[in-house]
């Protein structure tokens, strides 16, 4: 079972990277609990999403240790950071995480996300970026078929813009080179 | 049916749907708002009527109005939202009609916070209005346990013709878990007893006043009686040969169930009652308990201990009872262990 936690500005999409998160690995038949940040912490201030997902029910939605974090901001990664397991993998997007000082008994993969999705003219998917790292850092799933669970998600909704999967695919790239 | 990833609300709402519902009155309030959301656009698509009333009052009174007409009818709320609907509730036991109601638990008295707790369980199992009544209590732990109860919430309001009630909290209703969707089923409205206009048939009559009743005492107090002796429901958890036994409902069962699970790799004897009623309380299920147990331990997420009361007469007190709370903070399943291994080596 992996523990991933989601965080950044709102707006920044953390809450719908999670969600993808849960439905790809849904549809690829884990088990799933996706719980989003609730309280007046929203309001402004770092918005995020916690997810367990693995093979077998999951039975406390709730935890304290974090496998994987996805920090989109500087205030996530210092906010969440002490609380990633020793080993844990912290997916930091550098184009707005630049205070440095990670820890040592982490894995880190910084992937600068936002500046990705900007050249690839789609500004808005700087959080797929960051999916596709974390794919990539913990072979989850296999990234071709989390790719199709991406357009299969937007499809659904009625507006795929293919340079989503672009930007999954250049996440999963950033962090096989990291 | 294939599974589908759903928020707490949105599936009840989708359940409650498929159960029939075809009517809701209400007004929002964090963090149930997804229900009235999701419903102001299903009622109507599944033929029913959605109402976004002026107050919690009114939306009581509308569901009243629907359910003497014989049809399903629900409405939700949550903290001062959900005090505003007791006075209906009594009304609508009272009646005699079914109905079915949700309180998504927030924390606190008066406004309170909108992050979850359970600190509503006196309110929801005392019977929160005036007078001699009581609701069925349903206390979901999971997104699939929402869907599940919802639709036995309807059928058990029908067959004791008494509103019943979803507990849920702000955890259990904001998180997405993959759910399988029953069926949708039809609810006739014509039953006997509903007011479908006279068309020449013997006057019936909705009232909530029940003078003109022979001894309604006894026939009230049997009517109870024996949704208390039928109606109960629990999970129970390795509690055949535990020294502790947790009791905990709702999203306190999930942090224990977690807690037994790491127990038991340390080689603590924990074991979980998870009441899924709480009125009536599943006195029944402790007969299922290691006669040697230990100590009884009471999960809740609230300020001050509440259904420890119950535990502590369903167990009539064979094995110390203890509380564990958690509050405004969600307590952590390593520390329930911790508390339960304090418990048995303060007994050594």
């Amino acid at each position: 079972m992996l523990s991933i936690t989601c965080a950044g500005f709102g707006g920044q999409g953390v809450l719908t990277a999670g969600l993808l998160l849960a439905h790809v690995s849904m549809e690829s038949g884990k088990e799933i609990t996706w719980v989003p940040s609730y309280g007046s912490e929203m309001r402004g201030g770092t918005a995020s999403c916690r997810l367990r997902i693995g093979d077998e029910p999951i039975l406390n939605p709730f935890f304290s240790a974090i496998d994987a974090l996805i920090g989109m901001n500087q205030d996530s990664v210092d906010t969440f950071q002490g609380a990633i397991a020793p080993g844990g993998v912290l997916i930091a997007n550098s184009s707005m995480v630049r205070g440095g000082a990670f820890r040592d008994d982490i894995r880190v993969v910084e992937v600068p996300a936002t500046e990705i999705a900007g050249e690839l003219k789609n500004p808005r998917g700087a959080n797929l970026v960051m999916l596709g790292a974390v794919i990539g850092a913990t072979g989850l799933v296999d990234a071709e078929e989390f790719a199709d669970g991406i357009d299969a998600y937007f499809n659904k909704k009625g507006r795929n813009n293919p340079l989503n999967r672009e930007c999954f695919m250049r996440g999963v790239q950033a962090a096989a080179n990291a | 049916m294939s599974r589908q990833l759903m928020k707490g609300n949105d599936a009840l709402s989708e359940a409650a749907v498929r159960a029939g519902c075809r009517f809701f009155g209400g007004y929002p309030i964090t963090p149930q708002s997804e229900i009235p959301e999701y419903l102001s656009w299903r009622m109507p698509e599944a033929g029913g009527t959605f109402i976004q009333a002026e107050s919690e009052l009114s939306g009581v009174n509308m569901v009243y109005g629907a359910a003497a007409a014989g049809f399903r009818a629900m409405t939700s709320s949550s903290g001062p939202g959900f005090s505003l609907l007791q006075e209906g509730i009594s009304y609508i036991a009272s009646a005699e009609l079914p109905a079915v109601f949700v309180d998504v638990q927030r924390y606190g008295s008066g406004l309170g916070d909108i992050f979850q707790a359970q600190g509503d369980y006196w309110q929801a199992t005392r019977g929160g209005g005036h007078g001699d009544y009581r609701m069925l209590v349903y206390a979901p732990a999971s997104v699939q346990e929402s869907v599940d109860l919802v639709s036995v919430a309807f059928d058990k309001a029908d067959q004791y013709r008494n509103p019943t009630l979803i507990l849920s909290d702000a955890s259990i209703a904001q998180m997405m878990e993959p759910v399988t969707l029953p069926e949708m089923r039809e609810h006739d409205p014509n039953a006997d007893w509903a007011v479908r206009g006279k068309h020449g048939k013997p006057f019936k009559r909705v009232t909530s006043t029940m003078y003109y009743i022979e001894d309604f005492d006894a026939y009230i107090k049997g009517k109870y009686d024996e949704m208390a002796e039928a109606e109960q429901r629990w999970e129970s958890v390795r509690v055949d040969d535990a020294d502790v036994v947790l009791v905990a409902y709702g999203i306190s069962s999930r942090i224990c169930r977690e807690a037994v699970e790491i127990a038991r790799g340390r080689g603590v004897r924990l074991g979980l009652l998870r009441p899924i009623t709480l009125w009536p309380f599943p006195a029944k299920a402790f007969a299922e308990v290691n006669p040697l147990v230990k100590a009884y331990l009471s999960v809740e997420l609230s300020a001050l201990p509440k259904m420890v009361e119950d535990v502590r007469l369903a167990c009539e007190m064979k094995a110390p009872v203890e509380t564990f709370l958690g509050g405004a903070h969600i307590p952590e399943s390593s520390a329930i262990v911790e508390r339960a291994v304090a418990i048995l080596n303060a007994q050594r």
